[in-house]
C-alpha cells in the first residue's frame, strides 16, 4: 500500500506539473494582456508596463519563473487587484465553501432520504416518480435554473434576494449580519442542492436496492425486528459506505466554487473571482485558480481510492 | 423440404445472423419501457419541429421588423417578439437546429475520438498506450470550465467568422469529452481481450485489425450507444453554458444557449420573460427526455448496469 502511494504520488506530481505548463502556455496564448485592455494608456507607457509585469519576455522563461516562485509557495500578485493572489483566494474561497458545504450536505441528506425510500418501494409510483425527478435534476441548465428561480422567487415574489451576500450599503454585524448571509444564501443553495440531488438520489437507491436483496437483511427480517430497523440500520449503513469514496470527488466542488452559481448570484466566492478576471486577463490569478482546482481533482482522485480500500478492503490498490 | 434439397445440391442453406435476433430482442424490451418511449417521442417530436418547423412559419428568425419590438406572446405571435421585432418562436426553433446540431456532431466526433484510442490504448497496450492514457489524464486533470472558456476566447479573438464558429464549438467539446470515453473503452478492451474468443482468434492467426475491429468493438457496441446517447444531453447543456457566456456560437446564429443571454440584460429579464424561458425549457425538455431515453437503453443493452 505505501509503494503504491509513493508511486501515486510521484505520478500526481508528474501530472500536475504537465498541466501547469499546459495551463500557463493557453493562458499565455489567450488574447490580449491585462495591460492591452486599458484604453488609457500611451503605447509607450503600455511597452513599460509590460517590461515591469515581465509579460514581453519569451513564453518559457515566463513559465520557469511563475514555477520557481510557485514551488516556493508565492503564486503572484494578481494584476488587477495588486494583492497577492493567495491572499486573494483566502479571501473569498470561505465564502465558495460556505455555500458548497450547505448545499453538499442538504444534498446528501435528502439524497439518502429519497434514495432509501425508493428503493424501498421500488417500481411503486413514488419511485418512478423520483425517477423522473432524478432525471430533471440532471437535465436543468444550471445557470437557466438560477435565472428562473432569480426572476419568480426574487424578481416577482419578492421573498428572498436575488443575489449577493449582504444587502447593498449593509454593515450589520453579530445575529444580524448571519440572518442578512442566512436569507442570501438560501437561493443558490436551493439551486445548488437540485442540481446535485439527481445522480446523488440515483446512487442511493441503487445501492440501497443491491442490499436489501442481500442474505443477511433476510435474517435481520427472519429475526422479527421491525422493518423500520432493519432498513435502517442494517441496510442503511451498508448502503452508505461506498458512498463514502464520493467524498473524495466532492473536494473540488467544496473548495473550488462554482464559475456559473456563483456568477449568477453575484455571490462573492472563489468562482466570480475567477469570472471576473478572466474579462480582464487577470493571468496570475486565473493561472492560480485553474492550477488550484486541478490539484484538488488529483487529490480528490487519490483520496477516493483510499477510501475505498478502507471501506472495502477487498479492493487492491 | 427445401433445406434437404439445398443441401443435396450443394448450397448452404442461408444462415440469419443470429445478431439481428438479439437486436430485435433488445429493441421489444426498449418498446415494453413507457418512461423510455415517452422520452424518445419527445425527441423526436423536438427534432422535427426544430427541423422542418421553421419551413412553416410566416416569419423570418433573422428579418428586423422595427415596427412590432418586443410585443408580449399574442395570437401571431405565440412566443412574442424581441428587441429586434424578431418572432421568438421561430428563433427558438431555429435556434434549435443549431443546439440539436452541435450536440449530436459533438457526440459523434467524441465517441469516435474516445472509441478509437481507447480502443488502441487497450489492444497494443505498451508505449502508445501510455501516450495516449497520460495524454487522457492530463486533459482530465485540468476543470473543463476554464478550458472551454481560454479556447472560446481565443476564438473571439482570431476573428471566427460566427457560421463557422458553431463547427469549432464541436470539436471544443468532442476535446473535452474524449478522455473519460477513452478510458472507459480501455476498460472493456483490457478485460475483452482476455477473453477464450479472442484466444481463438489469435490461434486462427487473424490480424491485428481484424480482432480489433470485428471481434473487440462489435462487443462493446451496445455499451458505446448508451454512452453516446446519454452524451448528447450533456453536450447540448454544455454548449449553452459556453453560449450563455458568450463564448460558444455566436449571434447572429442562435442557439438556446446565446438566447438565454438576453437575460443578462436587466429590463429584459424583468419585463420580458418570453425572450429567455422558451429556450430555456426546450435545453431541459430536451435533455430529459435524451436522458430517459438513454437510461431505458442502458436497461435494455447493458444488464449488468441496473437502474
Amino acid at each position: 500500500m505505501s509503494t503504491y502511494i509513493s508511486k501515486r504520488l510521484i505520478y500526481m506530481l508528474i501530472i500536475l506539473l504537465a498541466a501547469s505548463l499546459l495551463v500557463f502556455s493557453l493562458y499565455a496564448l489567450t488574447p490580449g494582456d491585462f495591460i492591452s485592455g486599458n484604453l488609457k494608456l500611451s503605447p509607450e507607457r503600455k511597452a513599460e508596463l509590460r517590461e515591469i509585469y515581465g509579460l514581453n519576455q519569451p513564453l518559457l522563461e515566463r513559465y520557469f519563473i511563475w514555477m520557481k516562485n510557485a514551488l516556493h509557495g508565492d503564486f503572484g500578485y494578481s494584476l488587477a487587484q495588486q494583492t497577492p493572489v493567495l491572499t486573494l483566494f483566502n479571501q473569498y474561497i470561505w465564502n465558495s465553501f460556505l455555500l458548497a458545504i450547505v448545499s453538499t450536505f442538504m444534498t446528501w441528506l435528502i439524497a439518502v432520504i429519497i434514495g432509501v425510500n425508493a428503493a424501498y418501494k421500488q417500481y411503486s409510483w413514488f419511485d418512478t416518480l423520483v425517477m423522473v425527478g432524478t432525471f430533471a435534476a440532471m437535465s436543468i441548465p444550471s445557470f437557466f435554473i438560477g435565472l428562473f428561480l432569480i426572476k419568480v422567487l426574487a424578481v416577482d415574489l419578492k421573498w428572498l434576494p436575488p443575489g449577493g451576500m449582504l444587502a447593498t450599503g449593509s454593515n450589520a454585524t453579530g445575529l444580524a449580519y448571519l440572518r442578512e448571509v442566512v436569507h442570501h444564501m438560501t437561493l443558490p443553495v436551493i439551486v445548488m442542492t437540485l442540481l446535485g440531488l439527481g445522480s446523488l438520489t440515483r446512487y442511493f437507491r441503487s445501492n440501497m436496492i443491491d442490499v436489501i436483496k442481500q442474505d443477511y437483511i433476510r435474517t435481520a427480517r427472519a429475526k422479527g425486528l421491525t422493518e423500520r430497523k432493519v432498513l435502517f440500520t442494517h441496510a442503511l449503513r451498508n448502503a452508505l459506505l461506498p458512498a463514502i469514496t464520493l467524498v473524495g470527488f466532492e473536494l473540488p466542488a467544496l473548495f473550488g466554487g462554482s464559475l456559473i452559481i456563483e456568477k449568477i448570484f453575484n455571490w462573492p466566492g472563489i468562482g466570480q473571482l475567477y469570472m471576473q478576471s478572466f474579462g480582464l486577463r487577470d493571468y496570475p490569478l486565473l493561472v492560480g485558480f485553474t492550477m488550484l482546482i486541478a490539484v484538488l481533482t488529483v487529490i480528490g482522485t487519490l483520496l477516493s481510492d483510499i477510501l475505498y480500500h478502507i471501506a472495502d478492503p477487498r479492493v487492491k490498490l | 423440404m427445401s433445406s434437404m434439397s439445398e443441401i443435396s445440391t450443394g448450397k448452404v442453406p442461408k444462415r440469419t445472423p443470429l445478431k439481428s435476433s438479439i437486436w430485435k430482442q433488445s429493441m421489444h424490451r426498449l418498446f415494453k419501457d413507457k418512461l423510455a418511449v415517452t422520452g424518445l417521442i419527445v425527441v423526436i417530436i423536438m427534432f422535427i419541429a426544430c427541423f422542418i418547423g421553421p419551413i412553416f412559419s410566416p416569419y423570418s428568425a433573422n428579418k428586423i421588423h422595427m415596427n412590432i419590438m418586443n410585443h408580449p406572446p399574442n395570437m401571431r405571435h405565440w412566443l412574442g417578439t424581441d428587441g429586434l421585432g424578431r418572432d421568438v418562436l421561430t428563433r427558438v426553433l431555429q435556434a434549435g437546429r443549431i443546439s440539436l446540431t452541435v450536440g449530436l456532431a459533438s457526440m459523434i466526433l467524441s465517441v469516435f475520438i474516445g472509441t478509437l484510442l481507447g480502443a488502441i490504448a487497450g489492444y497494443f497496450r505498451g508505449i502508445i498506450d501510455q501516450i495516449i492514457m497520460r495524454a487522457a489524464d492530463l486533459l482530465l486533470t485540468i476543470p473543463s470550465l476554464p478550458l472551454l472558456f481560454i479556447f472560446g476566447a481565443l476564438l473571439s479573438e482570431w476573428k471566427v467568422p460566427t457560421d463557422y464558429r458553431m463547427y469549432i464549438v464541436m470539436v471544443m467539446l468532442s476535446l473535452i469529452g474524449w478522455p473519460s470515453l477513452a478510458r472507459m473503452v480501455r476498460g472493456q478492451m483490457l478485460s475483452l481481450r482476455e477473453r477464450e474468443f479472442m484466444q481463438a482468434a489469435t490461434v486462427l492467426g487473424l490480424s491485428s485489425r481484424r480482432k480489433l475491429f470485428h471481434h473487440l468493438l462489435p462487443n462493446i457496441v451496445p455499451l458505446l450507444i448508451v454512452i453516446a446517447t446519454l452524451n448528447i444531453g450533456g453536450s447540448i447543456l454544455t454548449e449553452s453554458v459556453l453560449s450563455f457566456f458568450g463564448l460558444g456560437v455566436m449571434p447572429p446564429t442562435a442557439t438556446w444557449g446565446n438566447m438565454i443571454d438576453a437575460a443578462n440584460n436587466m429590463l429584459d429579464f424583468q419585463n420580458r420573460p418570453w425572450l429567455w424561458i422558451p429556450p430555456g425549457f426546450s435545453i431541459f425538455v430536451t435533455v430529459i427526455a435524451i436522458n430517459i431515453f438513454g437510461d431505458g437503453l442502458r436497461d435494455v443493452l447493458d444488464p449488468k448496469k441496473k437502474r
